[in-house]
């Protein structure tokens, strides 16, 4: 599925390396976290696999299944099956949550060649999955994130990928800013989407949000390199003694 | 396979239709309208005089009081000089260079009915879009598949093309008809009416109509009479090297209703047209009019070349008591735009409302605005202004809100809102405010602000194209003015603001 290799990442305006060489391989189906104390280039990973500007790749590459995703525009990105939930999901006053949604899945509907959904089907299925993630109509009708809580902000980001139903999911530390009930709302949403044909790329600071969706593997990021790689068992491992012992384990 | 000719650099195949390729071309440009009707024009000779003001005058059979008015304006024109106080920049328009009346051959006999009007004429409403056959209109919105009747007046270059519906709205009382229609059908309304809001006296823009208008839409609807349909006018330019000088009338009674659209287009041309039309509403006591434009004459290509100069005079006099008038205007294209509508707010509680949508792309100028005059008691106003910049144009608001010392208890609230797209363009606000009583409130906001690169990426990520998202930040912007539209109008709007903001990302 995704497959990053060497990837080292510059900022563009300043002399600034954040990424030296990340190499990462998620199969098809897995779920895979990467944790890491802040600065460790977790966010920047993130935003260069969906083609935020003011990055600049010095070397390596990263392939969904087997396309090059560093010289793709972002929407075709997107359209290829990557969808980012963003850590702070921007605002957009004016724009009806529902009319941003079918803008959005029409878009990638569009360019992958397919007919657009009716307006009366696109409904239908907002609606039910917008339940789930108990989001209410009145919800849908506000403008995208504006004055949404914090909670509001990330159930909406996974009402997105429900509904645009990409095959590589990355979300941007989603449990930042979530209470206990929110989260757990946010998890069985994610969860409701795992399947044989879709992976995630779970970037978190803690171990908690690990206990509702429960990842295959997991990578410790430090310093713009993935350091450490294991099971769920690395997760607990952080939990109690801190990234410190690992980072002194490695070097 | 055999090449044949070639449209604008096209190759055409043997066997395509030639109005095909147009079309195509015409709708993948970023201009829809840009094509032109090869129809034969009878034009009056170049230049303006006396004698061309009496042949105006004499095409529409109009009688002497009317053709005094005119030779009245033209001597006051001509000792006028051109205005230079807005924000414009643009050489000198040579009067004499062009044409001030043109009318499809055709048209000489006047048509009694639609059935008898030129098929090229009729051609060209429908590949713009704008039924000229007495049908339903159905609103494309979920929820809404209620048919909606409008009526029309077409208005070709210099003349009337024919009023749809007339005999329907007949029945209840309401005229809709060209202006030179009513002059000869009802003149006395016309008589009463005409020039009571705009004085040809008004501006140097507004005098220069006055003594050469050629044709317009008329409206009046009676006492306590709720207009059965909205009513609209559709000005299409297509003669080169003349001007559209337009004169709309309209008339709300006493306790009527009214909510009338104006569109216009024009082809792509590289040299400059004129189009200095005057719109005039009279509102009577209790009675209501909603006014909505969707101005879209070619704006000039990226560098500045052709596109329409636009002058045009705009005002709503609230009459009576209670009266009420809402302007909502999309301005998107013309190269020049200089246009104030405004309201006279004379009667007791009377209401102005002012919605604004300015999109000024590529080397585009617009200086457009209100003016809220507050005369009688108890009076409110409220304008919304949405100005976007691209390219590098630039766009000013320009607005009066006056409070004269007998309106007492006034208020006037003004949001002005800029949106600029990158780095190169302008905008400007210009309010002007005048307050002469001390109980009068008049509040003034305004913002500018840029298109937000992390929004633009938030609708990328999700796989909308940059145009597209710039589209829908810019509608999410324009919101409030949108909403203020009639159904059909705002979705047109809509498109025509992705449209408008083509190429001027990236």
């Amino acid at each position: 599925m995704l497959e990053i290799k060497n990837l080292h990442v510059k900022l563009e305006e300043e002399d600034k390396v954040i990424l030296r060489g990340v190499d990462l391989k998620i199969g098809a189906g897995e779920v895979h976290a990467i944790m890491g104390p802040n600065g460790s280039g977790k966010s920047t990973l993130s935003y260069v696999l969906s083609g935020r500007d003011g990055y600049e790749v010095t070397a390596g590459s990263a392939t969904l299944d087997g396309a090059e995703l560093l010289e793709m525009e972002p929407e075709d990105r997107a359209a290829a099956g990557l969808f980012l939930a963003f850590q702070y999901p921007v605002e957009i006053p004016g724009v009806g949550n529902m009319t941003f949604l079918r803008t959005a899945v029409n878009a990638q509907k569009k360019s992958r060649g397919e007919p657009e959904v009716s307006a009366a089907d696109f409904l239908k299925l907002v609606r039910e999955k917008a339940k789930t993630l108990k989001i209410d109509a009145e919800m849908l009708k506000r403008p995208v994130n504006v004055g949404f809580s914090g909670g509001e902000k990330k159930r909406n980001e996974i009402l997105q990928m429900a509904m645009l139903e990409p095959r590589m999911c990355i979300l941007d530390e989603t449990d930042s800013g979530l209470d206990v009930d929110a989260m757990k709302l946010v998890s069985d949403g994610v969860n409701a989407l795992r399947s044989e044909g879709r992976s995630f790329l779970v970037i978190t600071h803690y171990q908690r949000l690990l206990d509702h969706i429960k990842p295959d593997v997991v990578h410790i990021m430090a310093a713009g390199r993935i350091i450490k790689t294991g099971g769920p068992e690395l997760a607990l491992e952080v939990e109690n003694n801190g990234y410190a012992d690992i980072l002194n384990e490695v070097g | 396979m055999t090449m044949l000719e070639t449209v604008d650099g096209t190759e055409v195949r043997e066997g395509v239709d030639r109005e095909t390729i147009e079309t195509v071309q015409a709708m993948a440009g970023k201009y829809k309208y840009g094509w032109e009707t090869e129809i034969e024009m009878d034009y009056a000779p170049k230049g303006l005089s006396e004698d061309i003001v009496r042949l105006i005058s004499k095409k529409n059979n109009e009688p002497e009081w009317l053709l005094d008015w005119r030779l009245a304006a033209y001597q006051r024109w001509v000792k006028l000089e051109e205005p230079r106080w807005a924000m414009l920049n643009y050489p000198e328009i040579d009067y004499q260079d062009q044409f001030y009346y043109a009318t499809p051959k055709s048209m000489a006999k006047k048509p009694k009915s639609l059935d008898e009007v030129d098929p090229k004429l009729l051609a060209t409403y429908a590949k713009l879009g704008i039924p000229l056959k007495e049908q339903m209109l159905l609103a494309g919105v979920e929820g809404d598949a209620e048919p909606r009747k409008v009526a029309v007046d077409a208005v070709f270059d210099s003349v009337s093309v024919g009023t749809t519906f007339k005999a329907e709205l007949a029945k209840a009382g309401v005229i809709f008809c060209s202006i030179s229609e009513a002059v000869r059908e009802h003149p006395d309304l016309v008589k009463q009416y005409l020039g009571s809001v705009v004085p040809p006296s008004d501006n140097f823009f507004a005098t220069l109509n006055s003594a050469v208008f050629s044709d317009g839409s008329f409206v009046y609807i009676p006492k306590g009479t709720r207009c059965p349909m909205e009513l609209s006018t559709y000005f299409r330019i297509n003669a080169e090297n003349t001007g559209q000088f337009e004169r709309t009338l309209i008339v709300c009674d006493e306790g009527a209703y009214v909510s009338y659209l104006e569109g216009c287009t024009a082809p792509k041309r590289d040299t400059n047209q004129l189009h200095a039309a005057v719109v005039e509403i009279v509102i009577l006591k209790d009675a209501e009019v909603k006014y909505s434009t969707v101005q879209n004459w070619y704006p000039g290509d990226e560098n500045g070349v052709g596109g329409i100069y636009n002058f045009v005079t705009k005002r709503a006099d609230c009459r009576g008591d209670r009266a009420k008038v809402m302007w909502t205007q999309v301005e998107t294209g013309s190269a020049i735009t200089w246009k104030y509508p405004s309201c006279i707010l004379r009667g007791d509680d009377s209401q102005g409302e002012f919605y604004s949508i300015a999109i000024a792309n590529n080397a585009q100028q617009a200086d457009t605005g209100t003016k809220m005059v507050h005369l009688g008691k108890r009076t409110k106003s409220r304008i919304v202004s949405k100005g976007i910049s691209a390219g590098r144009a630039q766009n000013t608001y320009r607005g009066l809100v006056s409070m004269h010392p007998k309106a007492k208890d006034s208020r006037n609230y003004t949001q002005c809102d800029s949106l600029l797209i990158g780095d190169k363009c302008g905008a400007h606000t210009v309010p002007y405010i005048e307050v002469r009583n001390n109980s009068s409130r008049v509040e003034h906001e305004a913002t500018t602000s840029k298109v937000d690169d992390d929004q633009l990426f938030y609708c990328r990520s999700r796989g909308m194209d940059e145009e597209e998202a710039v589209a829908l930040v810019v509608n999410g912007f324009c919101k409030e003015v949108l909403q203020a539209l009639p159904m059909e109008f705002a979705m047109e709007a809509q498109s025509l603001v992705a449209i408008s903001l083509e190429g001027s990302v990236g």
